[in-house]
Formats: structure tokens, C-alpha cells, sequence
């Protein structure tokens, strides 16, 4: 199968997972990533910064229309919704909180579910709230494959067991599994 | 242009009849964003699909004005992002200081938090009273609430903060009055806004002012939508005004991106070339 994009949803204790996973992505990794994770609406790009310092790949913050290319790890800017457009851009809006949140895991799921189709990996990571569990449903209800960290090796398993609770995942893996499974998906894809 | 999915043909088809029955032109917003909220609304009344929402949006107007409703967008604060009114203090009221008379056009206004937010900075500035603010919005629920200038007192902790932050002046409290689990803003904050019907899709320039507040509203709209509400804008700043935008929103891809200067390029606030 060649996957086309890679969306991740991750909220409490998301720092450290995002940090294994964008050092341990090999140059050549050619699959973009797009990832929400939830931040105060006031936090700076400083993190972003640390990320892609330690990444063999572009670590940047998401741009209103900008064409998603591979190479790059995108992040959901602080307090805008992220959402994917067909013709593969992002969009930003300012639209009420999804769950709270505002990055919603599930506003990016959901759209990218309906652009990218059966062409799409979402990967539910750490988090203490159910935001991601509809999106990662509807990524699957489109025919996307459906990865989410094991609860027990989360630093909080709410919101891995509330996707795990609500469909029937591919995997369900630690964090160095889900890089080695990435890793052997993007080979493939070659 | 053919279409795979068939929803996307509808939706297509709803904002086409839309535009035709009601006048109001969603045809070139981002599609994901209107795809979501009509996708929402749909399943909220419980419609099997947009072709049979789209009847009832054609033969119902206060169903229609429902789905309106659902397609504007109306979240917003006061002071929203401090960092840029300390940055308007600092670059561009000095640049309004030197007009005997100012004009200001908040576009895309919503309930109008932003439009007293600039009235209270005015009013510290001492240049509210030679200053006129167009507030416009295409909805019309939220410009007769932002015309009564109540807001609920739950966003008043959270609305001090943001004003403390881009430098205001006073105590926040002296502006508004409390009532119960409302606050009331000032009768004195109120006396130069005109609040007014405007579409910036389908209405043209109405005025030429100095200062032109649009933050985020632009990113709604796709590219060719934006370089015209950018030739909008450009046409009703005077030479030398100024044009603040989101803070994630750029003018580097519009047509027009050169013919103005950036006086805060983090800030989104451009000046246009004389």
C-alpha cells in the first residue's frame, strides 16, 4: 500500500513521544507527517525549534494554504484548527474549541480522512481526553490505516483506550514499535 | 470539472443554490472548513444527504437562516492575541497621531469584541473623538449583538488578562458595567462605531480610511477569494494607511504583497506604499 500522509493526535506527555519519534525517522523517510498536539493558545514555537533540531527531517509549524510535501513534519499552530483540503494544502480557522481543544485531533482526522482516503496512517499517541477517538473512526470508515501507542506504555492512557474502546485498531504499539513499523511502511513504499 | 465523490457535487450545488435563492457566496471558501460545517448540520437535523438538506434549505428560510448561521464565523475576543495591540500601539498609533481625522474599517467584525478593543485603545490614545470605526459583518445576528455590547461575564477573567498584556492603560473594569452574569461596555465606547451591513465577497468599497483591521477571516477563503479582498482593501486604504491582518495570515502570495511595506512582519501589519 502506498501511504501518502501520516496524521498524529497526541495530548498530555505528547512532548517526550514527539521527540522519540521525529529524532529516530531516518533523512529519507518520505512520507509527510502531520501532527496536532494540544498546547496552551499562547505557547511559542520554541518546542517546534527543539524538534527539529534533533530531526533528520523539517520539523515546522503548519502554514495557512501551504501544499503538504514529504520530508516534512508538520505541527498545528496554537490555537487554530488544522484541516487538510483535497488538493492537499492546509487550512486554518479560528472556529469554537472541538473537544475542548483548539488544535483538535479530531477537525485534522477528519479531514484529512476525506483527502486522503485509504492512502492515510493515523496514530493516536498519549493524551487524557477522547479527542482523536472520531477521527481515527472515520480515517478507518475510509479505509486508512489505524495505529494507536499501547495504553500501558503511555504516560496517559485515556485517550488511547478511548480510540482502542471505539474501533478495531491495525496495531497497537509502543512508541519504538510504531517508529520500526513506519520505518518498514516507508521502505516498502520504495 | 468532474467529481469522484458525489458529496462534494452536492455541496457544490447546496452553495450554488445559496448564492442564487439568498445572495450570500460561500463558493469560494476553503473547502474542508465549509465541507465540516455543513456536514455538522446536516447530521444535527438529520438529513441522509446534502441534496435533501439542499430542499429544505431552498423552501425553508428560517431553516436557511439556521445554516447561515452555521457558515459564519463568530468566535472572537477582546484584545485577541495582545502581542499585536502592544505592536499597534507602538507602530501604528503614532502613524494615526498625525490625521486630523481618522478612519477605521474592522472587517469581518463578528459580535464586535475587537471593534470596542480598539475603541478602548483609542480612548487611551486620546484619539477616539476624531476617529469614525466601521464595523461590518455579513451577519446580521451578530451585528445587532455586537451593536447591544453584552458579553457574558465568564470571558471577562480571561479578556482582562489579554488587555493587561498588550498594554493597556487603565483598569480593565472601568469599561464596562456589570449585570448579573453579563458585562455592559460603556455607552462612551459605543458613540463612534457604526455598525453596518457589509459582505466582503459579494460588496464593494464603501469608504477610504486609514486603518483597516481583517484577522482571520482571510484564511476562510480560498486563494482567488483572498487576492480580491485584498484589491478591496487596497482600493479603500488611502496612501500611507494601514492594513492588519491574523496572525497567521500573509500578503506574501497575494498580487498585492509589493505594494505594500511590512511595518510588523510577525504581527501581520503592512503599510501601503505612497
Amino acid at each position: 500500500m502506498h501511504y501518502e500522509a501520516i496524521v498524529i493526535g497526541v495530548s498530555s506527555g505528547g512532548m517526550n513521544a514527539l521527540k522519540i519519534i521525529s529524532s529516530a525517522l531516518p533523512g529519507d523517510f518520505n512520507i509527510p507527517i502531520i501532527i496536532v498536539q494540544h498546547l496552551s493558545a499562547h505557547s511559542d514555537s520554541h518546542w517546534i525549534n527543539l524538534l527539529n533540531e534533533k530531526s533528520h527531517l523539517d520539523v515546522k509549524e503548519a502554514d495557512e494554504k501551504e501544499k503538504i510535501e514529504k520530508g516534512n513534519i508538520y505541527i498545528a499552530p496554537p490555537n487554530y484548527h488544522l484541516l487538510i483540503e483535497k488538493d492537499k494544502t492546509f487550512s486554518l480557522t479560528i472556529d469554537e474549541r472541538v473537544n475542548f481543544a483548539r488544535p483538535s485531533i479530531d477537525v485534522l482526522f477528519e479531514s484529512a480522512a476525506e483527502a486522503y482516503t485509504n492512502k492515510l496512517i493515523g496514530i493516536v499517541l498519549t493524551g487524557s481526553n477522547s479527542d482523536g477517538t472520531k477521527g481515527i473512526k472515520r480515517i478507518k470508515d475510509c479505509g486508512g490505516l489505524a495505529i494507536i501507542q499501547d495504553p500501558k506504555t503511555a504516560d496517559s492512557e485515556y485517550m488511547p483506550k478511548s480510540a482502542i474502546a471505539a474501533i478495531v485498531p491495525d496495531y497497537i504499539l509502543s512508541l519504538e514499535d510504531i517508529v520500526a513499523l513506519l520505518i518498514q511502511i516507508n521502505q516498502q513504499k520504495r | 470539472m468532474r467529481y469522484k465523490d458525489t458529496s462534494d457535487l452536492e455541496i457544490s450545488l447546496l452553495l450554488e443554490a445559496i448564492y442564487r435563492k439568498y445572495g450570500y457566496d460561500f463558493r469560494e471558501y476553503s473547502q474542508a472548513h465549509i465541507r465540516r460545517r455543513i456536514m455538522n448540520r446536516m447530521s444535527a437535523s438529520g438529513f441522509e444527504d446534502v441534496s435533501q438538506m439542499q430542499s429544505k434549505v431552498l423552501n425553508d428560510e428560517a431553516f436557511a437562516s439556521e445554516l447561515l448561521q452555521n457558515l459564519s464565523i463568530t468566535v472572537t475576543e477582546m484584545f485577541r492575541d495582545p502581542v499585536f495591540y502592544r505592536s499597534l500601539r507602538e507602530n501604528v498609533i503614532p502613524v494615526l497621531k498625525t490625521y486630523p481625522f481618522i478612519k477605521i474599517w474592522h472587517a469581518g467584525c463578528a459580535t464586535g469584541e475587537e471593534a470596542y478593543s480598539m475603541a478602548i485603545l483609542l480612548q487611551e490614545e486620546g484619539l477616539y473623538d476624531r476617529t469614525t470605526i466601521y464595523a461590518t459583518d455579513f451577519n446580521q445576528m451578530a451585528l445587532n449583538r455586537a451593536k447591544d455590547g453584552i458579553f457574558s461575564n465568564k470571558m471577562i477573567k480571561e479578556y482582562t488578562s489579554n488587555y493587561q498584556l498588550s498594554g493597556g492603560k487603565e483598569s480593565f473594569s472601568c469599561y464596562y458595567t456589570s449585570n448579573y452574569d453579563n458585562v455592559i461596555m460603556n455607552q462612551s465606547l459605543k458613540k463612534n462605531i457604526v455598525w453596518a451591513n457589509h459582505n466582503l465577497v459579494t460588496d464593494s468599497v464603501f469608504a477610504e480610511v486609514n486603518l483597516i483591521l481583517c484577522r482571520n477571516v482571510l484564511i476562510y477563503f480560498d486563494k482567488n477569494l483572498q487576492n480580491k479582498v485584498q484589491t478591496l482593501f487596497y482600493n479603500s486604504l488611502i496612501n500611507g494607511g494601514v492594513l492588519c491582518l491574523g496572525s497567521k495570515e500573509s500578503l506574501r502570495f497575494s498580487d498585492l504583497y509589493e505594494q505594500y511595506i511590512e511595518l510588523d512582519t510577525k504581527q501581520r501589519i503592512f503599510k501601503k506604499k505612497y
